[in-house]
């Protein structure tokens, strides 16, 4: 296979007992690239993600990354082998700072012939944090506030600075402004307009039209566990994307998948 | 640094929500209650104007009354060792019931260790085991109270973490467990007669330099260690924590072995001091170690509370009992007002919590 892609699935499937969640999905994302995946609640968006990123295994199917095939056996693996996931359920310790959060589970440390009670390098990881921070234009006028002082658009900016400060070979992120207002939405999209800039490549799975019309490169449809289009933004609009959802069209290479 | 001079968007920081110490609220507590005791000392008519903590009668020639400072202290030094381990246990959103029955098993297992082969020429009447166990170098019942604290953690922490078994639950098994150890270790009778070596790790205001000497060491390890920050990680999202790849089982294990050790080496400390050692030895400790960390600020669903809260809040227990016993008011009263303080502790965390975001 090219080696210029960054993730590439072959007959992906997810069986629940009888229920086809997700049915022979052939995937492909270019270094780069930043790719919507859009479908109707249930379409099989998420249990995409979910084989994707390890968090549970598929029942069949092949998974490349970065050209080799993977077997994550769990969602740290992922990790450890470069996806960094923004679930929508924000994994953060509300009582540690941001600085403890970012860090949290990978800290840099001293003094590391004392086990588990080796020192914490606070230095390193707070002038790490801010690279991250300054990396994502993400805005928190104190990183040693603990997150529970902040807004929840606050806190989804320091799970997105997250994924930024570990040079992540890709990341996905599973409806990142599905809770936030207005000015929170706009922070976050303009963060990943800031990786888009910087050639990291993304995921986005999103319900909101504008703002994967505005971010990203290429729209994957799903519609009841099946892949139906493959959209290039620039030669689609709403209309024809609200399409595919619904089932009214279904993209010319998949005739006959849904 | 400078936080500010970057980024986009328009979010803005609300100071008011900056968290204020909560130490500083204890420490507030903890002097208003001196000076409660120090006015009532002038009020009430029996007291003689005595002041409670000053030496203004000149017996000490220094500004302070010495020797209720040092009872104050030393009355929680031994329950303030436990207390530095429930500080632990609670900030992982947990609880260790255990550890006052503990403290009494491992007295007696422990003092078993340190006897003196004769007291007064004869030989020991308390005798646990043959004169191979007697004499010992002190670092035989220290150790042997260690492991048997450690082996008592690592099972309360084995069924809390691997077993999910709720920690009130399973710790109050083993409450129960280490009070019948203690009763049937040497079939109620008190072991007696220990070596002077042993009694030196209680003597005089040992049990303080312990206590603070501890309580310096594991406030640095919650602060500056990966331990420390995983406990609190733990206690704050469990989930995000195992996310996050910490190793959440095991490092409960720890925490419940680690508190456990503690209420061990308080059993050393007390049947050291006491120059002997019982199976009734420790009641309510747990649960006035528990006081200590939530008058000190801890919350019990975890992710917060510090040593130094736990350590004041212990000054403060002692500054009230030393207090009623100054006023001339006996321990029915003591017990009544503490009751009323750890409530009022936690009305007002409650309060706080309900302030914050």
């Amino acid at each position: 296979m090219s080696s210029d892609l960054v993730l590439k699935t072959e007959d992906l499937t997810k069986h629940y007992g009888g229920v086809h969640a997700l049915e022979g999905a052939n995937f492909e994302m270019k270094m780069g690239e930043h790719i919507a995946i859009m479908g109707d609640n249930g379409a099989g968006k998420s249990t995409f993600v979910r084989q994707i990123t390890g968090v549970e295994q598929r029942t069949r199917g092949k998974v490349y990354f970065y050209g080799k095939e993977v077997n994550f056996t769990g969602p740290l693996d992922a990790r450890e082998a470069g996806i960094e996931t923004v679930f929508q359920t924000l994994a953060l310790a509300d009582d540690l700072d941001v600085s403890d959060n970012l860090f949290l589970g990978r800290e840099k440390t001293k003094w590391n012939f004392l086990g588990p009670f080796r020192r914490l390098d606070y230095k390193a990881m707070r002038e790490d944090t801010m690279a991250g921070l300054v990396k994502t234009g993400v805005k928190i006028p104190n990183i040693r506030n603990s997150i529970a002082n902040m807004s929840g658009g606050q806190r989804q900016c320091v799970a997105i600075a997250r994924t930024a400060t570990f040079a992540s070979k890709l990341t996905i992120m599973d409806e990142p402004t599905a809770a936030l207002g207005v000015q929170e939405t706009a922070q976050v999209e303009k963060i990943i307009a800031t990786l888009k800039a910087a050639g990291e490549p993304l995921i986005l799975v999103s319900h909101n039209m504008r703002q994967v019309l505005d971010l990203v490169d290429r729209i994957i449809v799903f519609r009841r566990g099946r892949m139906v289009a493959d959209l290039k933004v620039s030669e689609t609009n709403g209309e024809d994307v609200v399409a595919y959802i619904t089932g009214a069209k279904t993209g010319a290479q998949f005739e006959g998948a849904a | 640094m400078t936080e500010t001079s970057h980024g986009v968007g328009g979010l803005t920081f609300d100071k008011s929500k900056k968290a204020w110490p909560n130490e500083l609220n204890v420490l507030f507590a903890l002097v208003i209650i001196v000076v409660i005791f120090e006015i009532l000392g002038q009020l009430l008519p029996y007291m003689n104007d005595q002041s409670f903590l000053f030496d203004t009668k000149d017996r000490f020639g220094s500004i302070f009354n010495e020797a209720r400072l040092k009872i104050i202290i030393l009355q929680v030094a031994i329950i303030g060792i436990i207390a530095l381990g429930a500080t632990q246990v609670i900030i992982t959103a947990g609880i260790d019931l255990s550890s006052g029955p503990l403290v009494a098993a491992t007295a007696m297992i422990a003092m078993s260790f340190a006897q003196t082969e004769l007291v007064n020429g004869n030989p020991n009447p308390k005798a646990i085991f043959g004169t191979w166990a007697m004499d010992l170098p002190v670092i035989a019942p220290i150790v042997v109270g260690l492991l048997f604290g450690a082996l008592i953690g690592a099972i309360n922490g084995t069924f809390v973490a691997y077993f999910r078994i709720p920690p009130f639950i399973a710790t109050l098994g083993m409450f129960l467990i280490c009070r019948g150890i203690a009763l049937w270790w040497s079939s109620g009778r008190p072991v007696s007669f220990p070596t002077e070596s042993y009694k030196f790790i209680g003597s005089g205001m040992m049990p303080v330099v312990w206590f603070l000497s501890l309580a310096a060491i594991f406030h640095v390890i919650l602060k500056y260690t990966v331990y420390g920050k995983h406990t609190y990680a733990i206690g704050s999202n469990e989930e995000a924590a195992r996310m996050s790849g910490i190793n959440v089982k095991r490092h409960k294990v720890l925490v419940y072995m680690i508190a456990s050790m503690l209420a061990a080496f308080a059993g050393i400390v007390l049947s050291a001091k006491a120059s002997t050692a019982q199976a009734g030895m420790g009641e309510f400790y747990e649960l006035f170690a528990i006081a200590m960390a939530v008058i000190g600020g801890i919350s019990l669903t975890g992710g917060r509370g510090s040593i130094i809260g736990t350590v004041l809040g212990a000054m403060v227990l002692g500054v009230i009992r030393s207090g009623f016993t100054f006023i001339k008011l006996d321990g029915s009263y003591q017990l009544m007002a503490m009751g009323g303080i750890i409530i009022a502790a936690v009305v007002l965390d409650q309060f706080r919590q309900r302030n914050r975001v």
